[in-house]
């Protein structure tokens, strides 16, 4: 093995760990915010038990949620980079060798005969990305008490923003007090079906808690927070405040005909953590 | 905290009976875990009419699939997964004296029928805060199905394991 061979390895061993033992600093921020902020008594203690979960996964490493997810890998390649169907076998590998060594939940399975589940199955995109410096990977492990809440609507061009944000709103009320709220939550629009849905994972995977540099983005996202937290359901389900801490659009140009939407929800451990590597 | 009431494995239907949605109990007692597949197995074995290696009568089956036990530890991470997955496997258990049920979110309408007809409970466990719920088990033990690894039927004692009663035994509902 390589020296570089070997970096990648360590760097792959922190990220499962990093993923699924600590919760993201932008979240605890928001989470803590909340917290602080919630009045009712139900469902500020639920968001004081989301940080005591926090405290004790950290401290015992044990796993944030039972639910270790389906690990999903996004590798964003740059420039001059070596990459080959090599590296992202490595990278598969490693995610699943690291889930066995951290006592982590074997969460997959054959979809239709649904034996033995296992840790092999980790999912990855890769995408090649000019402004990447190196190859960013990023893991992503998504539990599926949320991603069965995943709603695609391919609506008519002449759509209005109303209509797009009610589905959204709606898709949210849909996933109720089950997919363990505060919700993060991601939206994909334009594209194709698959794009839409991919835009909206690939919009919770970096930090929730900044503006978004798209103006008009960031003014519907705000938007459509309010009506969200308007639906009451919060913590829990125990009402309040706090339905969702965060939504994160990115959109792609789309066809004439119509107009993709995809909406992904994370429950309040969204787990994600990233890495940078050359080779 | 001096306010909650501690429930032990005692819990029977007299108790169940004056529990109210919304209300916050502390469990200690034993656990059965049991999934989808546990309860589609549960389902067929009942079909077929055989001996079913768990015996529902008496018991507390918790929604749950813990990770894997790291070493050292009574447990790994082991949050309440969706209840209302098992919605429309729930009344052989309720018919054969299930006592009471622990996971997250909504119950179907027909699964709140079921609860106040057989006088059951479903409590709520905090969700998403498995590495917290793991503190307060005290032992793991294979039940059956081990071929289902994490979806297996596990005995966990628990102690002061924190609960909210989500649908008491009159069908009634914490969430609207």
């Amino acid at each position: 093995m390589n020296k570089k061979q070997k970096e990648l390895r360590e760097k792959i061993k922190k990220l499962v760990k990093e993923a699924n033992f600590s919760l993201r600093v932008d979240l605890k921020k928001l989470i803590s915010d909340a917290f602080s902020r919630e009045t009712k008594k139900m469902p500020r203690q639920a968001l004081g038990w989301i940080l005591d979960n926090a405290e004790t996964a950290k401290k015992n490493k044990v796993a944030l949620c039972q639910d270790t997810g389906l690990p999903i890998v996004f590798i964003e390649a740059g420039r001059k980079q070596e990459i080959d169907s090599s590296l992202i076998n490595t990278i598969k590998k490693e995610v699943s060798r690291g889930y066995k060594d951290n006592y982590l939940r074997r969460s997959i399975v054959d979809p239709l005969l649904r034996r033995k589940p296992k840790y092999q199955g980790v999912i990855s995109h890769l995408q090649f990305l000019p402004k990447v410096k190196g190859i960013r990977i990023t893991l992503f492990p998504k539990g599926f008490g949320s991603e069965n809440k995943t709603q695609l609507k391919m609506f008519n061009p002449t759509a209005n923003i109303n209509q797009i944000e009610d589905f959204i709103v709606d898709a949210v009320k849909k996933a109720g007090p089950e997919s363990c709220p505060p919700f993060f939550v991601g939206v994909g629009i334009g594209g194709t079906s698959d794009q839409a849905l991919f835009l909206a994972k690939k919009a919770l995977i970096n930090r929730v808690d900044l503006v978004n540099p798209d103006k008009y983005l960031n003014t519907l996202e705000k938007r459509i927070l309010k009506k969200i937290n308007k639906l009451k359901i919060g913590p829990m389900g125990f009402g309040g405040k706090f339905t969702a801490l965060a939504v994160k659009i990115k959109k792609c140009p789309t066809h004439i005909a119509g107009l993709p939407v995809g909406v992904n929800i994370s429950c309040h451990a969204l787990r994600s953590a990233s890495t940078v590597i050359k080779l | 905290m001096s306010k909650i009431k501690k429930i032990s494995n005692l819990l029977d239907k007299k108790v169940i009976k004056k529990l109210k949605p919304g209300e916050e109990i502390l469990f200690s007692g034993k656990f059965y875990t049991a999934r989808d597949q546990a309860h589609q197995k549960i389902k067929e074995i009942i079909k077929q009419e055989k001996k079913l290696p768990f015996n529902p009568e008496g018991k507390v089956v918790y929604y749950c699939g813990p990770t894997d036990t790291p070493l050292g530890k009574s447990i790994g991470s082991c949050g309440p997964t969706t209840s209302s997955r098992m919605d429309l496997f729930i009344e052989p258990l309720l018919k054969r004296g299930l006592l009471a049920m622990v996971g997250k979110g909504r119950r179907s309408p027909a699964a709140k029928a079921l609860i106040k007809k057989y006088g059951a409970v479903y409590f709520l466990a905090p969700s998403g805060c498995g590495a917290m719920l793991s503190q307060f088990v005290l032992s793991k033990k294979l039940i059956c199905f081990p071929e289902l690894g994490p979806e297996a039927i596990y005995q966990l004692k628990v102690e002061n394991f924190p609960l909210i009663v989500g649908v008491d035994s009159a069908g009634r509902s914490i969430y609207k």
